[in-house]
C-alpha cells in the first residue's frame, strides 16, 4: 500500500533510489543535494537499502565508481548539484557513451562565477551536449514519480542512456510537501531488477569496453546514440501511461495548463511552472486567455509534441532560469524558437530567476503582461527579456571616493 | 591492427548466436604482424644453450619456448618476435646472438 | 612452427621493441590468472586494450579516463562486491603520469576508503606514449620534451605516498627482478584491501638506450639504488632484494641518453640523493 509522507525534495529522491533498489551509491555532498547522499548513505548502513555507500573524495570519482559498479551488473547511483556536475561533465560523456543507463538526480543550482548556493539551471544546461537524457519536475512528487521512470527509460533495450532528473535547488529539494511513497512491491512489478544488456564487465565474457575508437566508426557510435534519443522519445509516452495505470498518477512529456482557448502560452521547465499555473488562473478570472506549457523533459526535446500543443497560439513567452550568455537568448528559448520556427507563432525569451532569486507571481505577471502587449500590437519598445534584473546592474559595486 | 593471416583468434566473446552490441567495444582478440619489424633477429648457438629459460622470461613478447627433448631447444614465434635483442643480452651463456634479418628463409 | 596465444595477451602488441612495460604486463597477468579485470586508462598500455573492434587482451577490460582508472576499478569492486563475487581481482594498470600526477586524487582516495582494488603503476618517468612529456615521476636531470634542459626537481616518492595511507600492501618492483615482480603481485592479488605495486618499465625509446639492454639498465637502476626493491606489508618495511654494495649511479645514468647532457657535478648530486635515500630507506626497514 502507498503511504503519504511529508517529504521535501531531496528526501523523495532518496526514496526513489532506494525504491530501485540501487546497489552501490559513490557520492560527494555538495550544497543542495547533500541531503539525498546522507538519507541514501542512512540507509546502507542501517540496511534499509540493501547497498555499498563509497564516500567518494570527488564528484569526477563518484560517477567513475558508478560506471564502474553499473557494469557489473547492478544499478549503481549518485546525486549531484552546481560545480559537483560540472566536475563529472569529462565522465558523464563515459556514461552516455558506453550506454551505461545510469539515473542521476541533479538538484538545480547556478555555475560558478559569481559563487551562489541557489537555483539556477545553469548546471544541467550545461551539459545537454552530454548525451543523457534531461528530466525536469516541478515539485517532489514529480521528483520521486520522474526518477522511477526514469530507470525504465534508460534502461530500454533501445535507448540505453543515462538520465538525469532535475529539480530546483531549495525551492524544490529543500521544501517538505505531501508525498505519496509507493510501496516496495508496486515498484518492483514496475521496475524488474536490473539486467545488464549490451556492455558488462564479466569474467566469463570477456569485452574491451571504450577501446579507440577510430575516424571510420565515430560518427555511427554517435548516431547510434541519436538513434537512441529517438527511441526515448517514443517510450517516454508509454512508460508515463504504464506509470500512470499502476500508480495513479500521470505526467506528460509536454504538459498543458488552461491552453484550451489561450492565444498567449508561457513555456516553463521546474519549480516556476506551479507560479505560472497559480498566475494564469488569476488572469483568467479576468477573461485573460492565457495558459502554460511545462516541459517535463528537455533531452531528449520534445519538438513534435510541443509544435502541436502550441498549434495556432499567437504569442508564446519562454521562461528560462539559465542566461545562456553569448547566445541570441536562453537555451530554452533556443531550442522552442527552433521547434515553432516556420510556424505563425511569436516566440519571445526571457530570462529570470537566476541565483536563487525567486520567480514570483509579479515576475510572472511581468512576463504575462508585455505578451498581450505583444499579441495586440501594443509593445513599443523591444521585451524586456532580462525580465526580473535590476535597473542597477552596473551600479553593483561601486566604491566611492573615501571622504 | 589486422588478424594474421591464419585463422584468426576466436573472438573473446562467448558467441550465443549473433548479437549486436553497441558503444565502443572490443570483441575481437587480434594480433599484430610485429615480426615485420624486425631488421635483426636472435641466432641461437643450441649446443652452448642450457635450456635455462631466462630468455624466455624476458622475452617482452612471450615468444619464446623451451623445448628440452629437442636438438633445436629454443623455438621462436617469428611473426611476433621484434628483434629487441633482449634475449641476446641476458643469456647467461651468451649464446644468443643478433644477426642481420633477411638472410634467412625460416620465416 | 608458430607457438600457440595460451596467454592471456596477444603476442602482436605495438609496443616498442624492448618494452618494459609489455613484460611486465604479461607476468602481471600470468600470475593473476583470467578471473581477473583490467581497468587501462590512455597511455602506452591503452595499446593492450586494443582499437576498433580488435583487443590484445583475453580479460574483461575498461579504458577509463587518465585520472580515474582508480575509482573506476573501485566501483567495479564495489558492483562485485555486492553481488557475493569476491573471486575476481579488479586490477588498474596506470602508467606514472596517470597515477602520481592527475590521478592521484582518486588513487588516495581508494586508499583511504580501503577499497580492495589492486592498482599496477608501470613507470616509464615521463608520458611516454604521447611524446616522452615530463611527469612528475620524472628523475632530477632527465630529459623530456617539457624538461629540455634536463628536470630540476626530484621526482614524487609515490610508495611513500602510499604507505602514508595505511594500507595493507605497497611495494617497489622491477622487471629487472622477475621473481621478486611475480611473487609481489601475488601478494598484492591476496591483499586484504588496496594493493599497490609501482613496477619499474624501462623505455629505450624515451630513456634513448639500445632495446636489447632494458633488463640491464632495470637491474642498473636496483643495483645503485636508484630503485630500491621493498615492500611494506601492514606498515612493515622489508627489502627484498638486497644490494651489499651500491654500484655508482653514474653507471646506470651513462646507459641513458636522456642523461647524457650531466656533467660531473650533475653526477654527484644525484648520487648524493641517491646515497641519502637509500640510508633512510634502510633505516626504516625492520
Amino acid at each position: 500500500m502507498p503511504t503519504r509522507r511529508v517529504l521535501d525534495g531531496n528526501a523523495a529522491a532518496a526514496e526513489a533510489l532506494r525504491l530501485a533498489r540501487v546497489r552501490v551509491i559513490a557520492a560527494y555532498p555538495v550544497t543542495p543535494q547533500s541531503p539525498i547522499v546522507e538519507r541514501l548513505s542512512s540507509y546502507a548502513a542501517d540496511g534499509t537499502l540493501k547497498a555499498k555507500y563509497m564516500r567518494v573524495e570527488s564528484e569526477h570519482s563518484a560517477m567513475s565508481c558508478v560506471i564502474g559498479a553499473q557494469l557489473t551488473g547492478v544499478r549503481a547511483g549518485t546525486a549531484t548539484s552546481s560545480v559537483g556536475l560540472a566536475l563529472m561533465h569529462e565522465v558523464l560523456g563515459v556514461a552516455s557513451g558506453c550506454r551505461v543507463p545510469i539515473v542521476m538526480p541533479v538538484v538545480n543550482r547556478a555555475l560558478v562565477s559569481p559563487w551562489s548556493l541557489w537555483c539556477d539551471h545553469q548546471d544541467s544546461m550545461a551539459e545537454r551536449d552530454s548525451g543523457w537524457l534531461q528530466f525536469y519536475v516541478e515539485n517532489a512528487q514529480e521528483a520521486l514519480d520522474s526518477l522511477l521512470m526514469a530507470y525504465r527509460i534508460a534502461e530500454d533495450s533501445q535507448v540505453l542512456t543515462p538520465a538525469m532528473v532535475c529539480l530546483d535547488g531549495f525551492f524544490v529539494s529543500h521544501s517538505p510537501q505531501l508525498v505519496v511513497l509507493p510501496d516496495q512491491e508496486a515498484v518492483d512489478e514496475f521496475l524488474p531488477e536490473y539486467v545488464p544488456a549490451n556492455l558488462y564487465l564479466n569474467p566469463k565474457d570477456p569485452l574491451f569496453i571504450n577501446g579507440l575508437v577510430p575516424p571510420e566508426d565515430f560518427s555511427e557510435m554517435r548516431y547510434q546514440q541519436k538513434l537512441g534519443f529517438e527511441r526515448a522519445l517514443e517510450i517516454i509516452p508509454q512508460v508515463r501511461r504504464a506509470f500512470g495505470r499502476k500508480f495513479g498518477r500521470q505526467y506528460e512529456m509536454v504538459e498543458t495548463y488552461r491552453l484550451k482557448d489561450a492565444d498567449v502560452v508561457l513555456v516553463t521547465l521546474g519549480s516556476m511552472s506551479g507560479t505560472a499555473k497559480h498566475v494564469v488562473n488569476k488572469l483568467r478570472v479576468q477573461d485573460l486567455p492565457v495558459g502554460v506549457v511545462k516541459l517535463g523533459v528537455f533531452r531528449p526535446f520534445p519538438a513534435a509534441e510541443l509544435r502541436r500543443a502550441l498549434k495556432g497560439r499567437r504569442v508564446v513567452g519562454v521562461l528560462d532560469r539559465s542566461a545562456g550568455l553569448g547566445a541570441d537568448g536562453g537555451p530554452l528559448w533556443l531550442e522552442v524558437d527552433s521547434a515553432l520556427s516556420g510556424t505563425q507563432t511569436r516566440v519571445v525569451g526571457y530570462v529570470a530567476g537566476l541565483g536563487g532569486r525567486d520567480i514570483t507571481e509579479t515576475t510572472v505577471r511581468a512576463v504575462f503582461e508585455e505578451l498581450i502587449q505583444i499579441r495586440d500590437g501594443k509593445r513599443s519598445g523591444p521585451a524586456k527579456r532580462w525580465i526580473d534584473t535590476g535597473e542597477n546592474a552596473m551600479e553593483l559595486r561601486k566604491v566611492g571616493e573615501r571622504e | 591492427m589486422k588478424p594474421t593471416s591464419e585463422p584468426p583468434e576466436r573472438p573473446t566473446t562467448k558467441s550465443r548466436g549473433s548479437r549486436v552490441l553497441l558503444g565502443p567495444v572490443a570483441t575481437v582478440f587480434a594480433t599484430v604482424d610485429t615480426g615485420r619489424w624486425r631488421t635483426i633477429r636472435p641466432e641461437v648457438d643450441f649446443s652452448a644453450c642450457a635450456q635455462c629459460g631466462v630468455c624466455r622470461t624476458h622475452c617482452p613478447t612471450a615468444v619464446l619456448e623451451i623445448k628440452k627433448d629437442q636438438a633445436e631447444c629454443v623455438v621462436i614465434g617469428w611473426d611476433n618476435c621484434k628483434g629487441c635483442g633482449i634475449c641476446a643480452n641476458v643469456c647467461p651463456k651468451q649464446c644468443i646472438t643478433m644477426v642481420k634479418e633477411g638472410n634467412h628463409d625460416a620465416h | 612452427m608458430r607457438p600457440q596465444a595460451d596467454t592471456l595477451v596477444s603476442h602482436g602488441v605495438s609496443t616498442c621493441a624492448g618494452c618494459g612495460l609489455e613484460l611486465a604486463l604479461r607476468h602481471i597477468l600470468e600470475v593473476l590468472g583470467d578471473n581477473t579485470v583490467i581497468v587501462i586508462p590512455p597511455g602506452c598500455a591503452a595499446l593492450f586494450s586494443g582499437f576498433g573492434e580488435e583487443t590484445a587482451l583475453r580479460i574483461p577490460g575498461i579504458q577509463g579516463n587518465l585520472e580515474n582508472s582508480a575509482a573506476i576499478a573501485a566501483g567495479i569492486r564495489a558492483g562485485f562486491e555486492v553481488q557475493g563475487r569476491e573471486g575476481t581481482t579488479v586490477l588498474a594498470l596506470a602508467g606514472d603520469g596517470a597515477t602520481v600526477d592527475i590521478g592521484l586524487q582518486s588513487l588516495s582516495g581508494v586508499f583511504e576508503r580501503g577499497d580492495r582494488v589492486l592498482y599496477v603503476c608501470y613507470d616509464n618517468e615521463a608520458y611516454m606514449n604521447t611524446g616522452i612529456q615530463g611527469s612528475g615521476s620524472t628523475p632530477l636531470g632527465a630529459r623530456t620534451t617539457t624538461t629540455p634542459v634536463g628536470k630540476d626537481r626530484p621526482r614524487k616518492d609515490m610508495i611513500a605516498i602510499a604507505a602514508a595511507h595505511r594500507m595493507p600492501f605497497v611495494a617497489s618492483a622491477s622487471v629487472g627482478y622477475i621473481k621478486d615482480l611475480r611473487k609481489k603481485v601475488k601478494k598484492a592479488q591476496e591483499a586484504a584491501g588496496p594493493s599497490y605495486v609501482h613496477v619499474h618499465t624501462p623505455c629505450p625509446t624515451g630513456w634513448f638506450y639500445d632495446p636489447a639492454r632494458t633488463i640491464e639498465v632495470a637491474r642498473l637502476a636496483v643495483q645503485t639504488g636508484v630503485w630500491p626493491l621493498y615492500e611494506i606489508e601492514d606498515g612493515r618495511r622489508r627489502i627484498t632484494v638486497s644490494v651489499s654494495r651500491l654500484r655508482p649511479v653514474a653507471e646506470y645514468l651513462r646507459l641513458q641518453g636522456r642523461f647524457d647532457h650531466l656533467d660531473e657535478g650533475d653526477f654527484e648530486e644525484i648520487q648524493g640523493q641517491v646515497t641519502a635515500s637509500y640510508q633512510s630507506l634502510l633505516r626504516e626497514c625492520d
